[in-house]
């Protein structure tokens, strides 16, 4: 028996590995660094694992996702601040205000197609984004500090370095399982046949846009989570992390991975924020690295990096 | 010829200037093949969208079993056994042709919001799509990409996924549009065999199809009806000779 094996499973498998081993080579290294750029990174995957739910999966081409972030970020720090310290009141709490969000904005703008779409998402995300800006009690412009993070009694300490970091990690491999269970599922395929053909399904008897907006829900609701953990992560939140670039940004790692690929969001993620560290060092203006380096990827390796590791075979 | 299960009284339905559907009235008896004919641009496509949802009338009703369903949504139509082929075809291209089959099963099997387990493992699903498609003759196909078919193929999908929700009305806009003379015969052949178990609306060019399939036949020109009856009786229609059948010029066969 010959065993058929793809570049991209071996990088796959490569990938998660080191992600699960990384605290122990940044202990071993003393290289702390490097746990703090990855933590980031895995909640900036997990964001994006979420925006490719509905923009590779279900066709949704979302410009406001942000929000989301600050939504998650935003509960947590106020429940912090208002003395409410329990992670099991404040993070259901970030969920259950992130699916509310996209709820009401799903509602809305999904009667929109296209532009329209990417719009209305982007003006809503926007408006979010003021409205936090004009919390003079949280902070407004200047942000929130979290001074203390979540209290999830003895189970896990947030505080810890490691044990944080694997928290993130947890709950990103949770969601790209979620996502791939979604994807198979009656659910999901209904909402991929929209995205292919609405038409065919409202012909078939699919009331398209109420499955998109479960989707988006979803979407929403994963994107909050990642949202709390990226404060918790800073002890900080502020309305940069809603704004409009920040959501380019999702947009821009979901692409470059591999939309409407299992794992590409996170393989995008990884090089955007490494790209985007090293370049810092350089210039401020890394975006002068990262706009062309994705042109190329939209016109040469269609179905981003994850699409293109899909087409190197070997035997 | 008591029951009708469908009712369409002065169906209006314009674009600009141009009446495509022009104070129309039509009645389709439970169990009947009704053939739609007339020549290019007469507006049997947009009846037929205005008859399954995709498109609304100006004015006029339509009811369906029993049912006003003038404003009702395409896919409330559907739950309700309306179902329709695309004169142009309209699928999944991106999904196997079994997919396509396969979820108009599903969204006849309950709501679909079930997020968890593998739809494709669900059996009884699969097992009605592969009924439809070997119905179709693509049996052999099912695992192929829409896109890689060929059009005769993409044709007859078209058609099991019309059947794979169990319709009590099919509404079929050209299903041989295109097809090669073998692929004509046997959709043919199938529909003959369907006729026996569903109502079906059937708009056609191919005018030897029509007259052998047909239990009735309504002509339309410009919007409107000008003759509706048994295919002999369209034959002899001065009015139908006259306007459409004598000029062969404008029956054009499409592909
Ligand atoms: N979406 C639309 N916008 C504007 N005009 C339209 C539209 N759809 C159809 N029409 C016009 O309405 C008339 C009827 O068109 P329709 O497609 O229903 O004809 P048809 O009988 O199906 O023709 P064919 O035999 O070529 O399929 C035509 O004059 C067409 O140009
Ligand atoms: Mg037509």
């Amino acid at each position: 028996m010959t065993v058929m094996f793809n570049v991209r499973s071996v990088v796959w498998a490569l990938v998660i590995v080191s992600l699960m081993l990384l605290p122990l080579y940044s202990s071993v290294s003393g290289n702390i660094f490097i746990l703090t750029l990855f933590t980031r990174i895995v909640i900036f995957a997990l964001a994006a694992v979420s925006l490719n739910l509905i923009m590779g999966y279900g066709g949704m081409m979302s410009f406001g996702h942000a929000a989301y972030l600050g939504i998650g970020g935003y509960a947590v720090g106020i429940l912090a601040y208002e003395g409410i310290g329990s992670g099991f009141i404040q993070w259901p709490v970030a969920l259950l205000a992130s699916a509310l969000f996209a709820l009401v904005i799903g509602a809305l703008s999904l009667r929109t197609r296209g532009v329209y779409f990417i719009m209305i998402t982007l003006a809503f995300a926007q408006m979010a984004y003021y409205i936090a800006s004009g919390m003079a009690r949280y902070g407004g412009d200047d942000g929130l500090t979290i001074y203390k993070r979540s209290d999830f009694g003895g189970l896990i300490n947030l505080s810890d370095r490691t044990q944080f970091y694997y928290v993130c990690l947890a709950c990103l491999f949770g969601g790209i399982y979620l996502v791939w269970r979604i994807v198979n599922s009656r659910f999901g395929l209904v909402v991929q046949g929209v995205r292919s053909n609405e038409q065919r399904m409202e012909a078939i008897g699919f009331h398209a846009n109420r499955y998109r907006l479960v989707c988006f829900v979803i979407s929403g609701m994963m994107c909050g989570l990642a949202g709390a953990l990226l404060a918790t992560n800073t002890d900080f939140v502020s309305p940069s992390i809603m704004y409009w670039t920040r959501s380019g940004d999702l947009m821009v790692m979901v692409i470059l991975g591999g939309i409407g690929s299992l794992f590409g969001p996170v393989i995008g993620t990884i090089l955007f924020l490494v790209l985007e560290e090293s370049l810092s060092q350089v210039t401020e203006f890394s975006g002068i690295i990262i706009g062309p380096l994705l042109l190329l990827i939209v016109l040469f390796a269609r179905g981003g990096i994850d699409g293109w590791l899909g087409r190197l075979r070997r035997g | 010829m008591a029951d009708p299960l469908l009712s369409v009284k002065n169906l209006s339905r314009r674009f600009g200037g141009i009446v495509a559907t022009d104070d129309l009235s039509l009645d389709v008896v439970r169990g009947e093949l009704h053939a739609i004919i007339g020549p290019n641009g007469a507006g049997k496509t947009t009846l037929i969208s205005q008859l399954t949802g995709q498109l609304q009338p100006n004015s006029g009703s339509i009811h369906f079993a029993g049912r006003d369903v003038t404003r009702l949504p395409a896919y409330r139509r559907s739950a309700l056994g309306l179902a329709r082929s695309f004169q142009i075809t309209s699928l999944l291209k991106d999904f196997t042709a079994i997919d396509n089959v396969a979820l108009a099963a599903q969204a006849h099997d309950g709501h679909s919001f079930r997020f968890w387990g593998n739809a494709r493992k669900e059996l009884h699903l699969r097992k009605a799509a592969m009924a439809a498609m070997e119905r179709v003759g693509l049996g052999q196909r099912a695992e192929s990409i829409v896109s890689e078919l060929s059009h005769g193929e993409q044709r007859e999908l078209e058609l099991a996924v019309a059947l794979a929700s169990k319709p009590q009305m099919l509404v079929l806009d050209e299903p041989m549009a295109g097809l090669g003379v073998t692929e004509s015969a046997r959709m043919v052949k199938l529909l003959r065999e369907l006729r026996r178990e569903v109502t079906i609306v059937l708009v056609e060019h191919d005018m030897d199809a029509v007259f052998a399939l047909a239990d009735r036949i309504t002509v339309l020109v410009y919007g409107r009806v000008i003759a509706c009856d048994v295919p002999a009786a369209i034959r002899q229609n001065p009015e139908v000779r006259r306007a459409y059948l004598g000029d062969q010029q404008v029956v054009t066969h499409h592909g």
